[in-house]
């Protein structure tokens, strides 16, 4: 088939969401998976090469294309909506959500020294965080983790995209706590993805 | 915390260091961030930390913040204290035969100081990322044709929650009058009257946007009025308040046809 790159490509471009390997396969049957993966990665560098607007991003499990960081002060001034502004609360709690998911309430405020109910709302509203169950201890907490939507606007592939993550487990197993709290997180009551 | 530049003039302390202190409170994210912005300032090694010296720092500015009468969250008192019970720990002789091998009492709190402070610096590292819809943007997916035709749709009613009626009252609120706002009205209102008006002028018209309901007489006990016998008539079921999209104009309509 000469004509796989331009669908593919139409394909990406006319997706709302980032589209999914997976997607792509079903619609393209009689191509490989790999073959898929081969011409998508043959579109990024097109695109990568020829250092236009737009370019190709692998995001949130899928793909979709974005305009480059740099001209953002242009596109600023054609969309008239405010920007995510996360505030460095939020954005601490985020993190430690994100690093350390599936996470209760109490273990977030023990890492910050302070109540984080006012971020944790705001990043609900957001939609980066979700509610992922409760933890079968007394009081139930919830459990918190973060959504497809934080990988999207964080431009991560996957969580294990996140900046530092294997680092930061090691030195976790050093200090000896990540095990313990592996231990207390086996009890947990799952509640689907809303 | 406030917004306040706090600025000591060194009176509570002759102490060199603890003299110019220029400070925004709201840089501090609660009392391990305090503490962090101490280590820092004292250029102290994280792991060996002069605790006599950093409650003393700790506990002085406390009292900054008390001065300035700014709310002191109840976190900042529990790690005083936990400062003061390390320091006396540690002003205790070591016991002569350790049963077991004694922890260092400030342990607990560096590790804490250390992954608080790791905390800080992958946040720093997630935001510089390029956000969406701040530093890249993805092809929008709806035009605004569409989102405009839509709103103009009347099939689709959605049941609103009180808070979007609550959103409805201070929206019209804040833009009422200022002026309006001053005058005293000396006429006599009464729930049940309004709830009357309201059930009334609903079987005359089949449904009324709450701006309707005010019928133009916008001062303020009306409108409160209004909106409490909204939110009864609500709760008694007698009507109810659709809108045709999120953010629209939210109408009221009798619960029962008559």
């Amino acid at each position: 088939m000469e004509n796989v790159k331009a669908v593919i490509e139409a394909l990406i471009f006319a997706s709302d969401t980032p589209l999914m390997l997976e997607k792509i396969s079903v619609i393209l049957p009689e191509i490989e998976k790999t073959g898929i993966k081969e011409v998508l990665d043959n579109l990024a560098e097109e695109y990568n090469l020829r250092q236009g607007g737009i370019y190709l991003q692998e995001v949130a499990g899928g793909y979709q294309f974005r305009t480059r960081p740099d001209l953002s002060q242009w596109i600023k001034k054609l969309k008239s909506t405010k920007p995510h502004s996360i505030s460095p609360a939020a954005m601490e709690t985020l993190a430690i959500v994100a690093y350390k998911q599936p996470i209760v309430k109490s273990e977030i405020e023990s890492i910050r020294g302070v109540d984080v109910g006012a971020p944790l709302k705001g990043l609900l509203e957001k939609k980066l965080i979700r509610i992922v169950g409760r933890k079968d201890v007394p009081g139930k907490p919830i459990i918190y983790g973060t959504t497809k939507k934080f990988l999207e606007v964080f431009n991560l592939k996957d969580l294990l995209d996140l900046p530092n993550l294997r680092e930061l487990k090691e030195l976790n197993q050093q200090q000896d706590f990540l095990e313990q709290e592996f231990e207390e997180k086996e009890n947990i009551e799952e509640v689907p993805d809303l | 915390m406030d917004n306040e530049q706090i600025t000591d003039t060194g009176q509570t302390t002759g102490n060199e260091q603890t003299a110019n202190y220029a400070i925004k409170l709201d840089i501090f994210e609660g009392p391990l961030d305090l503490l962090l912005y101490l280590i820092k300032k004292n250029e102290i090694d994280i792991y060996n930390i002069p605790i006599a010296l950093v409650t003393e720092q700790y506990l002085h500015y406390l009292k900054m913040i008390k001065a300035l009468n700014l709310d002191l969250a109840g976190e900042y008192l529990v790690m005083a204290s936990t400062l003061i019970h390390i320091k006396s720990r540690m002003l205790l002789p070591p016991p002569e035969e350790p049963e077991e091998e004694e922890e260092d009492p400030r342990a607990e709190l560096v590790r804490q100081l250390l992954e608080h402070k790791t905390f800080k610096e992958i946040a720093q590292s997630l935001g510089s990322r390029p956000l969406l819809e701040r530093d890249v943007f993805t092809r929008a997916a709806v035009l605004p044709e569409e989102v405009a035709a839509s709103t103009e749709d009347e099939e689709a009613l959605l049941e609103v929650s009180v808070f979007e009626l609550i959103e409805a009252f201070n929206r019209i609120i804040s833009q009422m009058d200022k002026k309006e706002l001053m005058e005293i009205d000396l006429e006599k209102l009464s729930l049940t009257d309004i709830i009357n008006e309201i059930m009334e002028k609903l079987t005359v018209t089949k449904n009324l946007n709450f701006e309707e309901l005010l019928g133009g007489r916008k001062d303020r006990r009306r409108i409160i009025y209004t909106f409490l016998a909204l939110l009864e008539l609500i709760k008694l079921r007698m009507v109810k308040a659709y809108q045709t999209s999120n953010f629209g104009v939210i109408r009221i309509f009798p619960a029962v046809e008559s």
